[in-house]
């Protein structure tokens, strides 16, 4: 009874779906029904099985608000005639879901179920069950937050159809799994945590090529932002959000430095060094230059205890020089430096950490130095690769003369020459 | 007379002998932990890292084996100090036995070079060659230029407070290119004008046991020769064979020295051909 009234406010709440209970008078009540289908051995003409768990309805939300079998076989509500025919019609969420029905009509599941016929694509049920829908506030519902991983990885982890359903982006549940979202759900059971779909919705994911999905490149940062409110902040008001806002396809998205699903740590090491790699896709001089470096040369050995892109410039927010909000910046630089080496002087940060040697105008005597070693390298070796190889054969003949001098009085080998 | 057990004379004494065997430890030390900061992006760098510890282990080592080639250098010059100070030797300064080039140098490598292509008899060099002076100055170069820009590398934030910033990138920059000369010039040069070439090769033991047979001398160096034989100071050299143990410990040394450097010397190769 309790649950009858609870499932009334439910309904009240989903107001597309109060006309059921209108229906609830007409065709054969539940136990009917029940009476073939609630043996678990029940089987179709076909040998399919079409045992319904009378217990697990019953605790299930259509259940719960004692909705008839017919409610949803709405081809049965007038049958009087036992067993009813094999072929039945399909089931038709839509009746009662048409918000969400609509939704997932614009899906790239709905589409691609359009597109190819016999598609794996999942519908409702394939998340939802049939007889055994749970609220999603339910533990045991499989959109559940903390079951949501798996439900879809029931088929985003499944080889054989994600290569059937020629889903692009691969094995993301594996990807996922290994995330901090993916731990935060699994070791952690954090509801808060970001599961599938918090980022690309429920009903209505869309491709990301899709202006209007919620991992489509200019979403992304507020797809992210819905938890990351303050870091998003910090990357609207920055270079690359500015970037973004203003619609330049090659401003970095978070998902450009995070990965979509293998989001690490940020104190991970490995990611770390993918970040100033993902850096130098655009900004490849300053990455060049960084290379020269002892910081860039330490990370490109793969030990991460020296300053990064991002250890000066700033992660989300990064500025412009000239901006005297950015970390390197006339007015911050100083304090940018004295993270890492304390006791940084005002001179100490005259020091050009993307000094070019072969930019007179602005290095004149790191050029003019690299010009100097490198003509004192060639001199050298030069000279005394050529003295080398001219006293190689000269060298040959001479011990060979110094042999047969030594060794024709006795016409002996001589031991004591080599 | 080849029969006859060889006569041999002291070329180096202990101490400059430990000194050389100190500063083969700490420059081996110091090119097989910078080398891979420099070819950081080679395979081969990032796997030499790991090996001697990650960058932290790398840099603790780069920086003992500086410490034991400055003090290589300073007791070296302690040593010069004393013999001109104390002993008085100023010989040391010019002439013969001294480290100074001297016009004689010059002439002994226009002579070398013609010997080489055959257009005139070998140079009567005495106790120090061209090239064992430029090998010589070499490490004082090395020291001024290697040594003084690790100090800045080392102690940036001190050393800020006197020179300016752009010091820095110049001392990065010198101190790999400096290295790179160094390591490839004793991988190579040195090997080869001391122990690879025909006349030597595999390896000339001198370094190792400080002695050379009066043959040898007479050959290699006859203005030395000469020069010993006429002061009579040619008795006062003569030393005993050098013991088994000794010759032993030399080759291994060298035949380890010669590998790593070698080994070095190819992966640089490598790196910079591919």
């Amino acid at each position: 009874m309790l649950g009858q009234i609870l499932g009334t406010a439910f309904v009240a709440v989903m107001g597309t779906a109060v006309p059921v209970l209108a229906q609830k008078a007409a065709g054969p009540p539940n136990d009917t029904c029940l009476a073939c289908h609630g043996d678990a051995d029940a089987k179709s003409g076909t040998g399919k099985s079409v045992a319904v768990d009378a217990k697990k309805f019953a605790q299930s939300v259509h259940g719960g608000l004692g909705l008839d079998c017919v409610a949803c076989h709405t081809d049965l509500a007038e049958t009087t005639e036992f067993p009813h025919a094999e072929k039945l019609a399909r089931v038709t969420c839509a009746t009662c879901h048409d918000q969400a029905s609509a939704a997932f009509d614009t899906s790239i599941h709905a589409q691609a179920r359009r597109q190819t016929p016999g598609s794996v694509a999942p519908t409702c049920v394939d998340c939802h069950t049939t007889h055994e829908i749970r609220s999603a506030k339910d533990p045991e519902s499989r959109t559940y937050p903390l079951n949501l991983p798996d439900t879809c990885g029931r088929c985003h982890g499944d080889p054989s159809i994600i290569q059937q359903g020629g889903i692009r982006a691969g094995n993301v549940a594996n990807l996922y799994r290994d995330s901090i979202h993916g731990k935060a759900i699994s070791r952690s059971g954090l509801l808060v945590a970001a599961n599938c779909t918090s980022c690309h919705g429920g009903h209505e994911i869309r491709p990301k090529a899709d202006a209007q999905s919620r991992v489509h490149r200019a979403n992304v940062p507020s797809t992210c932002g819905a938890c990351h409110a303050g870091i998003k902040t910090q990357y609207d008001a920055g270079v690359h959000g500015q970037a973004l806002a203003k619609g330049d396809g090659r401003a970095p998205v978070c998902a450009d430095c995070h990965t979509a699903h293998q989001i690490q740590r940020s104190d991970i090491g490995s990611w770390q060094l993918d970040v100033i790699r993902e850096c130098g896709t655009c900004h490849a001089d300053k990455i060049k230059t960084y290379r020269d470096t002892f910081h860039g040369q330490v990370t490109s050995l793969g030990f991460v205890r020296v300053a990064t892109c991002s250890s000066c410039h700033g992660a989300h927010a990064v500025h412009p020089r000239t901006d005297p909000r950015s970390t390197v910046s006339d007015a911050r630089l100083l304090e940018t430096c004295r993270q890492c080496h304390v006791s940084a002087t005002s001179g100490f940060i005259r020091y050009d950490p993307h000094a070019d040697k072969n930019d007179r105008a602005r290095n004149p005597v790191l050029f003019y130095s690299s010009r100097f070693m490198t003509w004192l390298l060639a001199g050298t070796f030069g000279f005394f690769g050529l003295h080398a190889l001219l006293w190689l054969p000269r060298g040959v003949i001479a011990r060979r003369q110094k042999r047969s001098s030594e060794s024709s009085p006795d016409a002996g080998p001589d031991q004591t020459s080599g | 007379m080849p029969q006859s057990d060889p006569v041999y004379l002291r070329r180096f004494d202990a101490f400059d002998r430990v000194l050389h065997g100190l500063l083969m430890v700490s420059f081996l030390g110091l090119a097989a932990t910078g080398l891979p900061l420099l070819f950081n992006d080679e395979a081969w760098a990032r796997r030499l890292s790991r090996v001697l510890g990650g960058f932290e282990v790398a840099g603790w080592l780069h920086r003992v084996s500086a410490l034991l080639l400055i003090a290589v250098f300073l007791m070296h010059l302690g040593r010069l100090a004393r013999r001109l100070i104390r002993q008085r030797d100023f010989g040391l300064l010019w002439g013969p036995r001294s480290m100074v080039p001297q016009p004689r140098d010059l002439r002994d490598l226009v002579g070398h070079l013609r010997w080489f292509v055959g257009r005139g008899p070998r140079p009567r060099f005495d106790r120090y060659t061209y090239w064992e002076k430029f090998d010589y100055w070499a490490v004082f170069w090395g020291m001024a230029i290697i040594g003084g820009s690790g100090l800045l590398l080392w102690f940036p934030e001190f050393f800020a407070r006197f020179v300016p910033g752009w010091a820095f990138n110049v001392a990065l920059l010198v101190h790999g290119e400096e290295a790179l000369l160094a390591v490839g010039f004793i991988f190579t040069i040195h090997f080869f004008n001391g122990h690879l070439r025909p006349e030597k090769f595999p390896m000339d033991p001198v370094i190792f046991t400080g002695r050379v047979t009066e043959a040898e001398m007479r050959e290699e160096r006859p203005d030395e020769y000469a020069r010993l034989r006429r002061d009579a100071s040619l008795d006062a050299l003569r030393v005993d064979p050098p013991p088994e143990w000794l010759v032993r410990l030399g080759r291994g040394i060298a035949a380890v020295a010669v590998s790593i450097g070698l080994t070095l010397v190819g992966l640089i190769l490598y790196a910079v051909l591919t």
